[in-house]
């Protein structure tokens, strides 16, 4: 039987992320700054109040939207934080991570052929999701000289008959750049006036370092035109809890709670359980994971410029971008090189789209002696290879 | 202060110029400040937290109970002190409750620990009785859980 895989997923890529794996599995002694998650454990509290709730036998499905109870505390904490009022009857949504509300967002408002600007580079799974509902990303590159920030004149000159909604993502994987509201603003502006929809995905909104958190649906006229994103994952380290949320219209949130009953039904109770201890309780706990990055953030920042490696810098999430330009190898060559010659895992810049050649990124949600190591491997890697 | 301090406190071996690039704070003032506190006693030492059971050198512990009559004007703090000066204390605090001091001592045997107490600690004056709780097993100590370290649990390459 021939094309017996949709032509659509033959168009998406599989994720480069995952090309040295294998290799990586197989090595010794591997630092790996190729990661995309918190090197700390759930805090414990958290852990053990959702093994209080197993133990009272809560392993069942929860309503489609998610425990009323988690969705009132969300509301609580969006309204306390950013000044935000969603109704958590009919604004709120609990999904498997923001992974599943990014795909329930484009699933809900793209019709197929529609067009969605988002910058490049950018988080591999941005562009997947909308051709997987058989849509155009629209990538507007963007670079190092602007902080790899996302310019509202860059996006309004793509804007197309078919263009649907922009997509954000700041503070952003991979490069860690973060937008100001001011900047944000002028995105706001073109979608207003351009009358698109904006997806915000701030998962990481909580990992910003020096700056305030902003939250693209607190600039006027914003909210109701935004679709929300959010998660546990990586401010509590509960990225294998797979809990988010998406937070919209009621008219977006019931399509998108449509989807999710049919194709996932409810997110997992145990994961929903923690998340409503970690809103309760899980500030102090973050606030201290937070500082931890900040300063291993000041370190791996300081050592790659020290090192020849130049980098913008990043004040959000946990991440570094740096240029491997002075080295004059492509970002795949010096990501490989860099794995077989020294066992230092970073992941190539072009990953995340074209417009990161020249970078790797880098994660330093690791332990410190691992950073000084880390930097210490690639100092002498970077001298060898300086063009 | 606070913050140079807690990251000396989880790792000695920090240097000055390390804490100054972790925490934005000029070099100098890091040095200034590190100079001061170990003047003044707030950095009491620097030293190596050691696993001796790893290291198949185990020393018998064991926590001592202590309940003593006060004096006048110096309450605890005389007795206390004639029993925090032996080297085999290895801490001792004042406590609420039953008893009034918890007196950590360490010794190479049961034998060295139980004649250290009946010989040198019960018969101080002052001192109306002991309690001793021989230690079995260490799981966590001054915030570091003490068997090894917690093996990696992610996988190498994430988006």
């Amino acid at each position: 039987m021939k094309n017996r895989i949709a032509g659509r997923l033959e168009r998406v890529p599989p994720s480069g992320i995952r090309k040295y794996f294998d290799l990586i599995i197989s090595m010794e002694g591997v630092i790996s700054l190729g990661v995309g998650e918190p090197d700390f454990a759930t805090p414990w509290h958290i852990t053990e109040a959702a093994i209080h709730t197993l133990e009272q036998g809560y392993t069942m499905y929860t309503s489609n939207s998610g425990m009323l109870e988690l969705r009132q505390e969300l509301a609580r904490y969006l309204k306390n934080s950013f000044g935000l009022d969603y109704n958590p009857n009919t604004e709120l949504l609990i999904t498997n991570g923001v992974s599943e509300g990014l795909d329930l967002a484009m699933r809900a408002i793209l019709d197929p052929g529609d067009e969605v600007i988002m910058s490049d580079p950018a988080y591999v799974a941005y562009p997947a999701s909308v051709m997987l509902a058989d849509c155009v990303p629209v990538q507007v590159p963007t670079d190092c000289r602007n902080d790899f920030k996302l310019s509202a004149p860059d996006v309004e000159a793509r804007i197309t008959g078919r263009t649907k909604a922009i997509l954000i993502g700041y503070p952003a994987n991979p490069t860690g750049a973060t937008m100001t509201m001011a900047e944000l603003a002028q995105i706001a502006d073109v979608a207003r006036r351009r009358n698109l929809l904006v997806i915000s995905d701030e998962i990481y909104s909580l990992l910003v370092y020096d700056t305030p958190p902003a939250c693209f649906a607190c600039l006027p006229g914003m909210q109701e035109r935004t679709i929300l994103l959010g998660g546990f994952s990586k401010a509590y380290a509960m990225t294998g809890w797979r809990i988010g949320y998406a937070a919209g219209s009621p008219e977006i949130i019931a399509a998108m709670t449509k989807i999710h009953q049919y194709t996932a039904l409810s997110s997992p109770i145990m994961g929903q359980m923690a998340a409503i201890e970690a809103l309760r309780s899980g500030e102090p706990e973050a606030r201290r994971m937070i500082e931890e990055y900040d300063r291993r953030r000041r370190v791996i920042l300081k050592g790659m410029n020290d090192i020849g490696l130049d980098c913008f810098e990043p004040r959000g999430a946990f991440y570094v971008f740096p240029s491997i330009r002075s080295t004059g190898l492509s970002s795949e060559d010096f990501a490989e090189r860099l794995l077989m010659e020294e066992k230092v895992a970073v992941v190539h810049g072009t990953a995340f789209g074209p417009s990161g050649e020249g970078h790797i990124r880098c994660c330093y949600a690791t332990s410190m002696e691992n950073i000084e190591e880390a930097l210490a491997r690639m100092a002498r890697f970077v001298q060898r290879h300086r063009a | 202060m606070k913050q140079i301090l807690e990251i000396l406190e989880n790792d000695a071996r920090a240097t000055p110029e390390r804490i100054s690039t972790m925490t934005g704070i000029p070099l100098a003032e890091v040095k200034k400040v590190i100079s001061e506190a170990e003047k003044n006693h707030t950095i009491v030492k620097y030293k190596a937290m050691i696993n001796w059971h790893r290291a198949g050198d185990e020393q018998v512990w064991a926590v001592i109970e202590v309940r003593i009559q006060p004096q006048r004007n110096v309450g605890f703090d005389a007795i206390a002190e004639r029993i925090y000066r032996f080297p085999e204390v290895r801490s001792a605090y004042l406590v609420s409750g039953t008893y009034d001091l918890a007196v950590f001592v360490a010794g190479r045997t049961m034998q060295d620990v139980a004649s250290f107490v009946s010989q040198r600690l019960a018969p101080i004056e002052g001192v109306q009785g002991t309690t001793t709780h021989f230690l079995l097993k260490r799981y966590k100590e001054d915030g570091e859980i003490m068997e090894a370290k917690e093996e990696n649990k992610r996988l190498p390459l994430t988006m």
